[in-house]
């Protein structure tokens, strides 16, 4: 093997092995999960496998989920190359989603990311914090405006506004049941790797991430960069929201609110905020996703079951941030190209 | 009945303050002592909601709801346990940890939690204060949980408890300067696991009077955003627990404010006005924040204040 492949893939065993692990070991732990409530876990992945992957409809049914989701990673992995922890992109989804036409969609979600990010560097307002009441802010004003002056008099039992029309619909990619919000999600993902690896804004940006300090003394435009960066990862939230109510819900409503915005936030960490590795994390958890309802009809597991599942695996992976550098064949992996 | 009009709207408020702000207050106090050791847990919102799910269930299951209170407690320190653990490992973010135990433990309880939607446990005793006012209003103002009166005295104690003894020291001398607690012989870790264990105990605690007292049933909708809301509370009361006493008493009142208002007809902008305890935090970090020094009061190995 020529030595500069052979570099490159001992590179990546690091970042590519040790999450696959880890969402092994998560997987195992899930198993004694519902090993106690009855079920058999070997059962259990086949009916995951089964839904998510196993056939063309439950690809479909999968694909269809990964579209917000990849869109979603992306508002926490790019203000995380910045060193900032952002969890607020149910939110911005959320504003995205009301405002509906997609420059709009994009714009409201944007700002709603940047305001975080605008607080932390001009106030020191911890972001985290600050995007998650965000959330919550966001989603009063969402109700306030659904329920009130844009509610459809028709709409009685789950207040809605009016419906955008089948012309204003976008449609589904020819020849599959999938939208193009997923088609959407792919080449946002594909774009941001581009910034954020081979350009010199995302470079600059990387180099915030890593030293601040250095960073300013190497006179870069930190707080520029922070809300440029922040607001392109609202904006991507902002256009999941758009994708959901154009293509799935068709007006708006409190459906739009089923933690997307949160589920994308695992996404990201799995992904460890790479946007190139955010595509196939993403259609992971949408698979996930998409095998709830079999579960439930199956198994008679509760809906949460998924929820429980994807707090699992976040956690593992968090905790497996300790094997970084630790692990010494994979080390000499690398080392020894 | 007395009409008491208008002045229902202060009164309401008031009697809010007390009952809204007890799960605030628990949670700030746990969040207080673990960040006094130098290490935030966001994942107290997930606690909450163990807390509340484990709380109600056990004591409709006992029939005990103060059973259901400690139940909730010892969960709520599981999950400490659990943060406290995970932090422990090299190269690993305290407060991504916190997330991931927010969106696990909100997941297991509504995982858990299915069986009880329905039934109605016992809900916690209250003490009347009011009887001799004669208004009903004022009488169901001046109702006080139990669990109140608890963190009332929680308060002062942590406060007097932080500040005078060995204990208290080492949680302090761990927060300030890891190194030099490392140097003097105390072992960080475990005095950070203590502290977080013991946060999370309370975070359980107040979990479950949400669901054993106001609003007093077991849902899936019912914390939203309490245990976030607390955690920015302690950097507003500058890790004071007297402070976070006020601060929670005021964070309670804002939560009232939309209830009491729409009991005396005031339908306009219900949602916006739930929303007033985000917002009022939001305000107040705004304010209070500063991008140039650390925090008065602030434990310097906190991550959020660097």
């Amino acid at each position: 093997m020529p030595a500069r492949i052979s570099a490159a893939l001992g590179a990546l065993a690091e970042p590519v092995c040790i999450p696959l692990f880890a969402l092994a070991a998560s997987l195992v732990l899930f198993g004694f999960f519902v090993a106690l409530a009855g079920v058999n876990p070997l059962d259990m992945y086949a009916l995951i496998y089964q839904g998510a992957f196993g056939s063309w409809f439950s690809w479909q049914n999968t694909l269809t989920r990964a579209a917000p989701l990849l869109l979603t990673g992306l508002c926490t992995a790019l203000p995380a190359q910045l060193g900032l922890i952002i969890i607020g992109g149910e939110g911005a989804l959320v504003a995205g989603g009301l405002a509906a036409v997609a420059a709009a969609a994009m714009a409201v979600g944007g700002v709603s990311i940047a305001v975080a990010g605008a607080l932390r560097h001009y106030r020191g307002v911890n972001e985290t914090i600050s995007s998650l009441l965000l959330v919550y802010i966001t989603v009063a004003i969402f109700n306030q405006i659904v329920e009130g002056p844009m509610r459809d008099p028709a709409s009685l039992n789950k207040p809605s506004t009016h419906a955008i029309g089948d012309t204003n619909m976008i449609g589904n990619i020819p020849g599959t049941d999938v939208h193009w919000g997923f088609v959407f999600g792919v080449l946002a993902s594909l774009v941001a790797y581009v910034l954020m690896y081979r350009t010199t804004f995302g470079f600059a940006a990387r180099v915030v991430g890593g030293n601040v300090r250095a960073a300013r003394m190497a006179g870069l435009p930190v707080g520029r960069l922070i809300l440029l960066t922040c607001a392109l990862g609202g904006a991507c939230a902002g256009l999941a929201g758009m994708v959901e109510i154009a293509a799935v819900q068709g007006s708006a409503n409190y459906s739009l609110v089923a933690g997307y915005g949160f589920t994308g936030i695992l996404v990201a960490f799995l992904a460890r905020h790479n946007p190139l590795a955010i595509i196939p994390v993403a259609i992971l958890l949408g698979g996930i996703a998409a095998s709830g309802g079999l579960l439930q009809r199956r198994l008679g597991l509760p809906d949460a079951t998924t929820l429980v599942l994807q707090g699992i695996i976040f956690v593992v992976i968090l905790a497996s941030e300790a094997l970084y550098g630790r692990v010494t064949w994979l080390r000499t992996q690398g080392v020894a190209a | 009945m007395t009409d008491i009009g208008w002045w229902g709207v202060p009164l309401a408020v008031i009697a809010g303050a007390i009952r809204v702000s007890t799960p605030f207050l628990f949670v700030s106090l746990g969040e207080c002592l673990t960040e006094k050791s130098g290490r935030i847990n966001l994942g107290l919102e997930g606690t909450l909601m163990m807390g509340a799910m484990s709380g109600y269930g056990i004591a409709y299951l006992s029939g005990s709801p103060w059973l259901g209170v400690l139940t909730a407690g010892v969960v709520g320190a599981a999950f400490g346990i659990l943060h406290a653990t995970i932090c422990a490992l090299p190269r690993v973010n305290d407060i991504a940890v916190g997330i991931a135990l927010m969106l696990f433990g909100t997941g297991l309880a509504f995982y858990l939690g299915k069986p009880f939607i329905q039934p109605q446990a016992p809900i916690l005793p209250s003490i009347d204060f009011g009887a001799w006012s004669g208004i009903p209003q004022v009488e169901a103002a001046l109702k006080i949980n139990a669990l109140f009166l608890v963190g009332l005295a929680l308060a002062p104690a942590l406060r007097w408890a932080l500040a005078n003894t060995r204990w208290g020291l080492i949680v302090r001398s761990v927060g300030d300067n890891a190194d030099a607690a490392r140097a003097m012989g105390y072992s960080v870790d475990r005095a950070r696991l203590l502290a977080t264990t013991a946060g999370g105990f309370l975070g359980g605690i107040g979990g479950s009077f949400l669901a054993l007292y106001y609003p007093g049933s077991w849902n899936e909708g019912l914390s939203s955003g309490q245990g976030i809301t607390a955690v920015a509370l302690v950097i507003f009361a500058r890790w004071d627990p007297m402070l976070c006493f006020y601060a929670a008493l005021l964070f309670g009142g804002a939560g009232a404010l939309g209830p009491a208002l729409q009991s005396v007809g005031v339908t306009q902008g219900y949602y916006l006005l739930n929303a007033a305890p985000y917002i009022l935090t939001l305000l107040i970090m705004i304010v209070t924040c500063s991008p140039r020094r650390s925090l008065i009061g602030a434990p310097s190995e906190l991550s959020v204040v660097k």
